[in-house]
């Protein structure tokens, strides 16, 4: 079949299969119980990626701002963060997280800009810091070729399962493997052209779990202003702000638990109550 | 290796370069087409300097930009290497820091574009963008599927290129002599008097 001769991960509007849940699923799993009245207070929500920009009206408050860097020695060098942001990228995906869960924390864990060579190192640097710092929530909109960072990254992924923060990572749309969005221990996101940034369905054939909505967003750009765009990458945000909604309402879920809630609460499953 | 296979092999090495460049270039052309866009690039990584080289460029800005480079670490570009993630932006000349950062790079202020990182096993080699795109209809993921598939026969001549590349170094760092003769080989369009000149050269090394 034509589609399956493609790469992509991601999931056209039409091509949505509904997910049949086993009977004695229980009936209180609902998106009210779910995330109903919560906006997310009291969650930390981590964006690894490009900086973010400060003061940006549709980012609001970041509550903490670092720049990741490895030494010659290969230790991880973490300072305050002054740039901001330098693609706009991860003022994108805060924006996004915040348009979800308005009160939730927005934590800034920049490692793009030391360089190319240092990328992958600075990469799980990054994420290795921001597990160890505790965010509830790591928004990942990054992933690695690099088949010699398998292993540590999945470590890291066990890490941070182990200690209730939830890995949220962009899938791949091209043909090649990459990581950490495959491991089982984060939930991965693709694309779904749907508007509503609350709908999100679930895969049945994983290893990408989750699309959300990731074309054609208006999110947060540089110099204040908003963009059009379209990539998994501005998915991901989308869960994490879900994931955020849900922690706050319920701040004591690991993330097996708080993944359980989100596939049962999918725009495809049973109990999806309002869509 | 012997001299003179290493003659046959520079002989060899030189026209692959320009038929990987005009691969590449083919592919800009196309990929440009496709999408009824104003202009399409490919970026070559060049992991020592962090920089990202213009190695193929259709349409607006075609005549000056190939070898212009610019800083890998920022930028849409960069945060592509990065990521390993493609992405759309439009309306992307709204943002004055945006357009000062590109016009600065490019000479060009593009509104909208489309990235994509050309991997090819585990690499990362470059990006392959679609600059301004006309917006007859809303954007969907057909099309970014689209671009995913040029970006790997984008990688692929990438790759190539860099393989040529690399080889025509090696032999010009072990004997310049025999590089500059590889040169001269890559002139000459009569590939009897090409052959001819590869035996007589051979013979002249043996003696």
């Amino acid at each position: 079949m034509h589609e399956e001769e493609l790469p992509a991960w991601s999931l056209a509007a039409e091509e949505v299969a509904p997910v049949i849940l086993p009977g004695a699923w229980p009936d209180g799993l609902t998106r009210d119980w779910a995330w109903g009245g919560s906006t997310g207070a009291g969650v930390r929500v981590c964006i690894l990626d490009s900086g973010v920009e400060r003061s940006h009206p549709l980012v609001g408050e970041v509550q903490s701002a670092v720049s990741i860097a490895v030494d010659d020695d290969g230790r991880t060098v973490v300072t305050e963060d002054e740039e901001g942001d330098l693609c706009g990228h991860g003022t994108a995906c805060a924006g996004i997280v915040r348009s979800l869960a308005p009160d939730c924390e927005i934590h800034s864990v920049r490692v793009l800009g030391a360089g190319y060579t240092g990328s992958g190192p600075v990469l799980l640097a990054g994420l290795g810091y921001a597990i160890r710092t505790g965010y509830d929530v790591i928004n990942m909109s990054l992933s690695t070729t690099k088949s010699k960072f398998t292993g540590l990254l999945h470590d890291l992924a066990d890490e941070a399962y182990f200690r209730r923060t939830m890995l949220v990572a962009s899938a791949h749309n091209l043909p090649v493997e990459s990581y950490p969005w495959r491991f089982s221990s984060v939930v991965s996101v693709a694309s779904h052209e749907q508007t509503d940034p609350l709908v999100f369905y679930v895969n049945p054939e994983p290893p990408v779990e989750l699309y959300a909505r990731g074309v054609e967003v208006d999110a947060a750009w540089l110099g204040g202003g908003a963009l059009r765009v379209t990539g998994n990458s501005f998915a991901t945000p989308h869960v994490s702000g879900i994931c955020a909604l849900i922690l706050g309402k319920h701040p004591r879920l690991t993330p097996f638990q708080l993944k359980t809630v989100l596939l049962t609460t999918a725009s495809n499953v049973g109990g999806a109550d309002e869509r | 290796m012997s001299d003179d296979v290493r003659a046959a092999v520079a002989a060899g090495v030189m026209p692959a370069d320009e038929a990987f460049r005009e691969l590449l270039q083919s592919i800009v052309d196309v990929a440009r087409a496709i999408f009824g866009a104003k202009a399409s690039s490919v970026f070559l990584l060049d992991e020592e300097s962090s920089e990202l080289v213009f190695e193929a460029v259709s349409g607006a800005g075609a005549d000056e930009l190939v070898g212009r480079r610019f800083p890998s670490g920022t930028g849409v570009a960069g945060w592509v290497i990065a990521s390993r993630q493609s992405l759309v932006i439009e309306d992307v000349g709204e943002d004055p820091r945006f357009s000062r950062e590109v016009a600065e790079s490019t000479g060009y202020v593009p509104k909208g574009l489309m990235a994509v990182p050309l991997l090819h096993e585990e690499r990362v080699l470059g990006v392959l963008e679609v600059l301004d795109r006309p917006q007859r209809s809303r954007f969907s993921l057909v099309e970014m599927d689209l671009l995913g598939l040029f970006a790997g026969q984008a990688a692929i001549a990438l790759s190539l290129l860099g393989r040529t590349r690399r080889a025509k170094a090696v032999l010009e760092g072990r004997d310049a002599a025999l590089a500059r003769v590889a040169e001269a080989l890559e002139e000459l369009e009569d590939r009897a008097a090409v052959d001819r000149l590869l035996v007589a050269l051979a013979d002249v090394l043996r003696s």
